[in-house]
């Protein structure tokens, strides 16, 4: 739980039409190699925002380590539901799986618990989009829009303020992105310090299309938001 | 000679089984939620198999709060049979599952057999009967057709059946699947 206070805040918004994820970056640096998150993989920088499976993205908090050793178990418990029936896995379904896990290390002696959180964004066709939040303790809730990190209850207050019932994706990304920059320790927003992410449904197959933010195109998503940083430096990536 | 039948149309899905009693025909359903009705035949093994899906449906649903999806159910029994297949006693059981998905609001269906193979279609039958029938069906079925329809080209194929199979059964139990759940109905 102490961890999981001072980590990078992670924030979520629940829209009608989608599911938006923003993460803070806490590793950052002029000497740390960025190239992976520029070219290759399926975008983001693997510290804070993951692809669990086709239909729901996650969000870690805490101790990086164990949130990838967790990231991993959600991978292989989604790919078991599709291969045992042939269907992406309900977005709930996976949470309770890793919570059932997470809760199993709070009964034991000798183990340390997973001190990690997560946040799920995901979609299936029982409840359509969803947004769940797990803790390391094995209980989780679905939200509208949360956050878990350092900063999260200032957050939250703000979300709680902000937040409309059946607001759209283009809204919501505003939303989370005025919030994150109103929560974050640095006073203006840019890709070296933020992992972004949207999962929505694919116009012609509707099927859903989990997007994963690379730098460039969170500055240029800043840009178009009037977020980004004044004038100075050239975008970096562009 | 047992035989079974399935047709989907618009918003439903008909099933019909013969009742010989020498090798039981069964229909198994699960009344809430996303409704389907599973219909198996040939030897005994059809209702130690119909009963091992069942739970296992109904245990998902219990676990999870909300019933697999009718795709879902096919995959996991089409699994079920495949594993089975390869053991010391696999289940000789060949059956059509039909069912409604409360999430999408259409029917499925699927023809599934004792080898694992399996294929979702607009109509399907097992079993002698389904020599005679397939052809009628392949002619007369529209997906489009409303229940009264339906039943109509089922009735069809009964009647083919019953005219031209030496070994034909004699009564059916016929069922609907849709929106409002399972029921049975008198042809």
């Amino acid at each position: 739980m102490e961890a999981i206070s001072h980590a990078g805040t992670v924030l979520g918004v629940l829209a009608k039409d989608g599911v938006v994820l923003a993460a803070e970056k806490k590793v950052t640096g002029k000497l740390l190699d960025l190239s992976s998150a520029k070219e290759g993989g399926y975008g983001g920088s693997g510290e804070k925002i993951y692809l669990l499976n086709s239909n729901v993205i996650g969000g870690v908090a805490g101790l990086t380590a164990d949130a990838n050793s967790l990231v991993n178990y959600a991978r292989s418990a989604a790919q078991q539901h599709l291969l045992q029936y042939n269907e992406d896995i309900p977005v709930e379904l996976l949470a309770q799986r890793l919570c059932d896990m997470k809760q199993g290390y709070t009964q034991f002696g000798g183990l340390r618990p997973f001190g990690v959180s997560l946040l799920y964004a995901g979609y299936d066709p029982h409840y359509n989009f969803q947004l769940y939040h797990s803790d390391p303790s094995g209980n989780y809730s679905g939200w509208k829009a949360t956050c878990i990190g350092a900063n999260n209850g200032t957050a939250q207050s703000l979300l709680k303020q902000e937040y409309k019932d059946g607001i759209e994706v283009k809204e919501a990304v505003g939303l989370v992105l005025r919030t994150m920059g109103k929560t974050m320790d640095s006073t203006s927003l840019s890709s070296e310090k933020l992992e972004f992410a949207v999962l929505t449904l694919d116009p012609t197959t509707k099927q859903p299309r989990a997007k994963i933010y690379r730098p460039a195109e969170i500055d240029a998503l800043l840009e178009r938001e009037g977020l980004a940083k004044k004038e100075d430096e050239g975008v970096p990536g562009a | 000679m047992e035989t079974s039948f399935a047709i989907t149309g618009k918003g439903y899905l008909i099933m019909a089984a013969d009742t010989t009693a020498a090798r039981r025909a069964r229909q198994a359903q699960q009344p809430s939620a996303p409704r389907k009705a599973t219909l198996t035949d040939r030897t005994g093994d059809t209702v130690q198999f119909a009963e091992y899906v069942e739970r296992n449906i109904r245990l998902y649903q219990i676990r999870n709060l909300y019933a697999l999806r009718p795709s879902a159910a096919a995959s996991w029994i089409r699994r079920a049979l495949a594993t089975s297949l390869r053991s010391r006693k696999p289940y000789s059981v060949n059956l059509l599952l039909g069912g409604y998905d409360t999430a999408t609001h259409d029917p499925h269906l699927y023809w599934i057999d004792y080898l694992g193979t399996m294929s979702e279609v607009p109509f399907a039958a097992h079993g002698y009967g389904a020599y005679f029938a397939l052809s009628l069906l392949d002619r007369y079925h529209d997906p489009e057709a409303t229940l009264e329809e339906g039943l109509a080209t089922l009735r069809r194929c009964l009647d083919e059946v019953a005219k031209r199979l030496v070994v034909s059964p004699g009564k059916y139990k016929v069922k609907i699947v849709d929106k409002d759940g399972i029921r049975e109905v008198d042809l």
